[in-house]
Parts: C-alpha cells; structure tokens; sequence
C-alpha cells in the first residue's frame, strides 16, 4: 500500500503556500510535478558530468554517451518495446506527432488517401494530420465520442477504407480521463491492414503501457506528464516503420556520410535524432520512470483509482454539479461544471484558495464544442494527491456556489 | 469627473478589502448589476479573442462627441472588470480615451489579469477600447477640417 504522506516528501514543490493557503495542486493533467531523485539528476549532470553525446572522445562525452543509451533503455522496458533502436528521443509528444505526421506522410500519404482521428483528441492529434491532409490533398475522418465519454468503436469498422493510411488515437482522453481500449482499437485496425499511433500523453502515468502487447505501430509520449523534465519525449516506432521513413529533419548526428552531393543517413535510431538532443532531459526522464518503478506501479494505479473514487463521489454531492466524462474505464482526470457557473469564474476562485485547477477547452476545442461548451473544469489528480486535498476541493467549491449564485 | 479621479475612486473603494474573496465577490456584485449588451453586440463581430471566458465590446458616440461603451462577458468575475473599464471609460472623448494611463488595474491587485496568455483577454479588451478611441477620434479631426 502506498503511504502517500511519505511519497509528498519526495516532491518538494509541493510543501509551498500559495495566497497564504496550502498549496493543493490538481493540474497533473497539465503537468506532474518532479520528485527530488530528477531534480538531483538533472542537478548532477549539469554540475558533474555534462558533454555532448555521440560526439567526442573524452571521458565527460563517453559517460553521457553512456547515460544518454542507458535512458534510451530505461525507457525500451518501462514501455515493452522490442529494440532499443525503436525508442527516438524528442522533445514532447507534440514533436513525437509531428515527426510521424511529417515522415510517415511523406513515405505512404497520397491525394485521396484517409487519416482517421478520433473526436476526443487533444489538438497535438488533430492539426498535424490537418497540415498533411493538407499537404497531400488527403481527408480527416473523425471516429465519433458517445455520451458518457466512450468512443463508437461500432463505428470504426465501417469508416476504414483501402485508402485509409493510419489511425491516431489518444490512450486517455485529458478531457474526459476515459481510457480507451487500444489493444482492441489496433485489432481492429490491422484487421483492415491500418496502422495505428497511440498518444499516450495522459496514460503512461496511469497506465501499464505494453507496445508489444498493444500492438501499436507508434506511441508517443512526454517526459514532464510522467513526472521528468520538461523538454524531452519519446516517439516509439515499430522498426520496420522506422527503416522506410525519411527523416523529418536533417542535421548533425543523424548522418553517416554528408557529401555536397548526396548524404548517406544513420541508422536506427539517430536517423531520427538531428542536432542535440535533450539528453539531460532524457536521462532525468529514465531516472524519473525508475522512481514510478521504484514507487510500484500497482500501488499508483491503486492509490488514483481510490482517489478518483473518492473524489467523483464527493463531487457529486455538490448541487448542480456535472461531470463531463463518465466512461466505467477513467484515469484520475474529473471534467466538470457547476449549474450555469463559468469554469473561468470557478477557476479564478479556487486559485485563491489555493487550488489549482485547469480551466478552458483544454486544447481539444472539438471536443468541448461538441458538448455544446466553451470549456470546463478539470481537476487531475496524480499518486501525489490526498484524500483531505479531495476534501479542500470539495469546500473550495461549495465557497464557489456559495459566491456565484 | 476625469478619468483619473475616476481611477482614484475605483482604488479607494478596493483598499477596504484585504481579503481576495471580498474582492471577487465586489467584482461578482458589478458584473451583476452591470447590464447585458444589446444583442445585436453580443456576436462573433464583437467578440475580444479571450481564451476562455468571452468578452463583446460595442462603442459608440454620443451628440456630445463623448464615447459610450457597452459590454458583456459570458463569465461574472470578468464581467466585473468590464464593469470597471466601462466606469473609467465610457462618457470621456476618443481624445481623452486614447491616451490614457491606466493606474487602477495595478492599484487594486489585479494587474496578474494583465497578462497576455490570461485567459480573460483583458489587455486585449482595453485594446480594443483604445482602438475605438483612435477610430473615432480620427473621424472628430477629419470632420473638423471639413
């Protein structure tokens, strides 16, 4: 069992006061706070051991270099890919979309072809299928949410055609927290020879993430939502994806051979690594997944199932209030509004008391428009979060109905 | 009174509160009695580009040359600070308007509103305001020359 006051000790930013309250942060949607063994590496490196890796021959290089591999590694297992060779560094998962919407565009999408999406993606899975649809002359095709937050998967059959080239859909929705069924997602998908890209933004802090057992052709995700650096992400690619792809962008390092004629590229996986990388942001983000494994992944699956729980019971006792989201399968992610209350209103309020809360259409305006609402409420709850934090959420918002009405 | 002196009095009315829940709920009890906009306004080609909470602005002049404002929010927190820039501006010339230093916003604590990525958009509403000022008071001078 996970004694979540012993775990807040290990995250110093969180013993802080905001407007003389305690600082109650529910914003782990947005980003996760870092426990003092990243700080302390990124620390380190800076202080001790930084060089540029793959470059020189001296020691400082060699360890980084070393450290730098080592990540890479960290995270091959954490997320069960096959090879190392499969695990590029990026800089988010923004980049992570870009880059394949960039390349796998550039290898397999024509005019006329199809790229599917599904109706609860963050923008980050929306606009870079848009600019190749644009690009290429092809056609966005968006697989429809239900009422209570799940995806029509019954749907998805019959919207696959011989010129859909791929299918981008999100693990959880940060919107909704609904946790899709991804492993049946990409059955299906192949079942009609489409391949499949996982945005695993809101999952891999939630969630076991196997790619080998999804099957996923790509899975992409950020080191700051899993409680590492900022700056560094990961795009894992099947290898034989990887080896047809051009790369995205050219430069240092992702070279065997530049001539003024022709360049010869490097293989797997610096093909897709131009220039320097994020490596201290990739070595705090291995360090960061250890901690999690450290930690025990069933106790935090554990601990925010309880909390989520806890809290969307709570919540509901709150007159007038709706969840938007209620699928049997959530992340500890709760979307809501109060009566005819703005979220700004709520939000401006909470802030005051120390709470922080994301307000707005949280980057998936389509989503929220299709709800008929400019935004709502969210508040995202990591292993972090306590029980008597859920209660000053609670008392936070009966002060917000209490001013607003 | 001036558009200063009616800064001053917004200042003094806010230094009574030193907790922030009275100020809000004295920004809540504006944008209550602030009264909603024309509906002919409160459309797309009125709308100030927030990111969350929407704002409509409509100017216009009266016989006297004098500027009136009206605007609206669809959040009440915001709706307040409309309240308050509708006070310090509407009823001044374009002339007086334009050139304005705005004192007040600072002075009552909610200068963290003033920020560009705040989702309230109310740089971009004061903005807005000035450019109507600059619009009309560029018509006074050329109509003047006539």
């Amino acid at each position: 069992m996970l004694n979540v006051y012993k775990i807040r000790e290990d995250f110093p930013i969180l013993d802080q006061q905001v407007y003389g309250k305690p600082l109650v942060y529910l914003d782990n949607g947005a980003t996760t706070q870092k426990p003092r063994v990243v700080l302390e590496t990124v620390e380190r490196l800076y202080n001790r051991e930084n060089a540029n890796v793959h470059r020189g021959v001296h020691h400082l290089s060699t360890v980084t270099t070393e450290n730098y591999e080592a990540a890479r590694d960290t995270v091959r297992k954490y997320i069960h890919a096959a090879h190392s060779l499969e695990v590029i560094f990026t800089h988010g998962t923004t980049s992570s979309i870009n880059a394949v919407a960039f390349s796998f565009g550039e290898r397999y999408v024509r005019a006329g072809d199809e790229i599917i999406v599904s109706g609860m993606e963050h923008h980050a899975n929306i606009v870079p299928w848009q600019m190749l649809c644009d690009r290429k002359g092809a056609r966005l095709k968006v697989l429809p949410v239900d009422e209570t937050g799940d995806l029509m998967l019954d749907k998805l059959e019959n919207m696959m055609t011989n010129k859909t080239r791929l299918l981008a859909v999100t693990q959880v929705s940060n919107v909704l927290g609904t946790i899709n069924p991804v492993k049946k997602i990409v059955e299906t998908a192949h079942a009609h020879n489409v391949p499949v890209l996982v945005d695993g933004a809101q999952g891999i802090q939630h969630e076991k993430t196997d790619v080998q057992d999804i099957d996923c052709d790509f899975y992409v995700f950020s080191g700051h939502k899993i409680y590492g650096p900022t700056g560094v992400g990961v795009l894992y690619g099947k290898e034989k994806w990887l080896n047809e792809m051009p790369p995205y962008q050219g430069g240092g390092d992702m070279i065997k051979k530049v001539t003024f004629e022709k360049t010869i590229y490097e293989d797997l996986p610096l093909k897709f690594e131009a220039g320097t990388m994020n490596y201290i942001g990739a070595i705090g983000l291995a360090r960061a997944i250890e901690y999690l494994q450290e930690t025990g992944l069933d106790h935090i699956i554990a601990w925010e199932k309880e909390l989520l729980d806890y809290a969307t019971e709570k919540l509901k006792k709150i007159p007038g209030l709706r969840i938007y989201g209620n699928s049997k399968q959530k992340a500890s992610i709760i979307s809501f509004l109060i009566g005819d209350m703005h979220h700004y209103d709520t939000g401006m309020i909470l802030d005051k008391l120390g709470i922080a809360v994301r307000t707005g259409h949280h980057c998936a305006q389509p989503l929220t428009e299709s709800y008929g609402i400019t935004g709502t409420v969210r508040a995202s709850f990591a292993f972090y979060n306590t029980k008597e934090e859920v209660d000053v959420l609670y008392n936070g918002l009966m002060k917000v109905v209490e001013m607003l009405s | 009174m001036s558009i200063q002196e009616i800064q001053d009095e917004i200042v003094e009315e806010f230094s009574v509160y030193d907790d922030w829940m009275d100020k809000y709920n004295y920004l809540i009890e504006l944008g209550k009695e602030l009264p909603p906009i024309d509906p002919r306004y409160r459309t797309e080609a009125y709308l100030i580009d927030g990111c969350t909470s929407r704002v409509w602005i409509h100017a216009e002049l009266d016989r006297e040359g004098k500027m009136i404002i009206t605007a609206d929010s669809d959040a009440i927190i915001t709706k307040g600070i409309v309240a308050l820039l509708i006070r310090v501006f509407s009823g001044h010339t374009p002339e007086e308007i334009k050139d304005v230093e705005l004192t007040f916003i600072d002075k009552v604590g909610l200068k963290e509103n003033l920020s560009p990525t705040r989702a309230n958009g109310l740089l971009s509403m004061i903005h807005q305001i000035r450019m109507y000022a600059l619009a009309y008071y560029t018509k006074q001078q050329s109509e003047k020359k006539d």
